[in-house]
C-alpha cells in the first residue's frame, strides 16, 4: 500500500513539474524516476517514448503507464497514470471556475515565456543525457541524424519513422549481423 | 446520463490521438461541433490555459472540457475517460515485453527504435525552441525577430544545469527561476 501510494505521489509531482506537451515531462522524469527513485533506466524511458508515441493516447498518460507497469504490474500502471492526471484536475478546475481569463493576464503572459525558455533548455539537457545512452555506434548515429531531418524538416509522421527505425534495427542486427556487425 | 457520454467521447479521443497532447485538438474540435458543448472561441480559450498550467497539456484539455460541460464530476470522468484506452493498450504491450524481453528480436528492434526516439524528441524541442525564439510578424508578414532575452535565458538554463554546481537543482527551480524572470523582465 505504501508503495503505491509512492508511485501516486511521485507522479503528481511529475504532473505538477510538467508544463507543455508530454516531452516536456521527460527532463521531470529522468529527475524523479531514474535519478531519485532507479524505478526505470534511460533506455527503458526512450523505449516508452518510442511505444508511446505509436499506440494510442497521448505520450505523457503512455510512459506514466510504462513506468508503473514496470515497478508494479498493472496496478502500478495505473496508479502512476492516476497520479500524474491528479494535478491537473486540482489546477484546472480552479482555474476555470475561478480564473478563465489566466491565459490573458499578462503577467502570466510573460511568466509563461520565461517557463518555455526554460524548457526548452531542460529538454535539450535531456536529449543529450539520452543520447549517451542511446547513440552507441556510427549505425545508432546515422539513425539519429535521419529521424531528426525526416522528423523536423520534413514533418514525417513518428510512427512512420518509429517503424522504420525497429525495422532497421531488426535487419541490421538480425540478418545482417554476425561479424558484420562490431558489437562493442 | 451527460456523464457516461462525456466518458466515451474522450474514451474516444484517448483511443484515436497518438502522439502529443496537441494531437488531441482535431478530435475535440469534432467534439465540440457534434456535441455542442463548446465551440470553437471556447477551445481556443481552453488551449492557452491547458499550454500555461502545470500537467501534461492533453490532460489540462480533457480537464478543461469535462469541467465546462458537467461541473467538477464530469473533469474527473472526462479525464478518466481519456486515460482508459493507453492504460488498457500499453498494460497489454508492457506484459508482452516483459516476456520477450530476452528475444534477440526486440532486442534488435529496439536497438534502432533508441536513437530513433532520441530524435523525435529532439525534433520536439527544436520545434518549441522555433516557435518560442522566433517571432514572426513585424514590419511585414514574412519577416521575423530574433527574441533575443528568450534566447539567451534558455542558454543561460542549460549551461547552468549543465555545466555548473546547480545541476544538483531539480528541474522545477529553473523552471520557477525562469516564471520570474520571465514576469519581471516582461517577456
Amino acid at each position: 500500500m505504501k508503495i503505491f501510494l509512492e508511485l501516486f505521489l511521485t507522479f503528481a509531482k511529475v504532473g505538477v513539474c510538467t508544463f507543455g506537451g508530454g516531452y516536456a515531462m521527460l527532463p521531470i522524469l529522468q529527475r524523479e524516476v531514474v535519478e531519485k527513485k532507479g524505478w526505470a533506466t534511460d533506455e527503458e524511458l526512450t523505449d516508452y517514448f518510442a511505444i508511446g508515441q505509436c499506440t494510442p493516447g497521448i505520450i505523457a498518460i503512455n510512459t506514466a503507464t510504462f513506468i508503473g507497469h514496470k515497478y508494479k504490474g498493472p496496478l502500478g500502471g495505473v496508479v502512476a497514470t492516476l497520479g500524474v492526471v491528479f494535478p491537473s484536475l486540482i489546477i484546472i478546475t480552479l482555474i476555470a471556475a475561478f480564473l478563465s481569463n489566466f491565459a490573458d493576464i499578462p503577467v502570466v503572459r510573460h511568466a509563461l515565456a520565461g517557463v518555455n525558455a526554460a524548457v526548452v533548455a531542460l529538454i535539450a539537457s535531456s536529449v543529450v543525457k539520452l543520447g549517451k545512452s542511446t547513440l552507441k555506434d556510427a549505425l545508432c548515429v546515422g539513425i539519429f541524424l535521419v529521424v531528426l531531418t525526416l522528423a523536423f524538416v520534413v514533418k514525417a509522421s513518428p510512427v512512420l519513422l518509429i517503424v522504420c527505425a525497429g525495422l532497421v534495427g531488426y535487419v541490421a542486427r538480425r540478418l545482417v549481423k554476425p561479424g558484420k556487425e562490431d558489437d562493442k | 446520463m451527460i456523464l457516461l457520454r462525456l466518458f466515451f467521447e474522450f474514451a474516444k479521443v484517448g483511443l484515436f490521438a497518438v502522439g502529443g497532447g496537441l494531437a488531441t485538438i482535431p478530435f475535440l474540435q469534432t467534439m465540440g461541433e457534434n456535441t455542442g458543448w463548446f465551440t470553437n472561441a471556447d477551445l481556443t480559450t481552453m488551449i492557452a490555459v491547458s499550454e500555461s498550467t502545470p500537467g501534461p497539456m492533453g490532460v489540462n484539455m480533457a480537464t478543461y472540457v469535462g469541467f465546462e460541460t458537467a461541473g467538477l464530476l464530469g473533469a474527473v470522468i472526462a479525464t478518466l475517460g481519456l486515460i482508459t484506452p493507453s492504460i488498457i493498450v500499453i498494460i497489454i504491450i508492457a506484459g508482452f515485453l516483459q516476456k520477450f524481453r530476452q528475444s534477440k528480436t526486440v532486442d534488435a528492434v529496439f536497438y534502432g527504435l533508441r536513437p530513433a526516439s532520441t530524435a523525435l524528441i529532439a525534433s520536439a524541442g527544436l520545434s518549441v525552441a522555433v516557435s518560442i525564439f522566433l517571432a514572426v510578424g513585424g514590419v511585414t508578414e514574412h519577416t521575423f525577430a530574433i527574441r533575443w532575452p528568450s534566447v539567451a535565458l534558455a542558454v543561460a538554463v542549460f549551461v547552468c544545469m549543465k555545466y555548473t554546481k546547480l545541476k544538483k537543482l531539480h528541474p522545477i527551480a529553473f523552471i520557477a527561476a525562469a516564471a520570474v524572470i520571465g514576469a519581471v523582465f516582461q517577456f
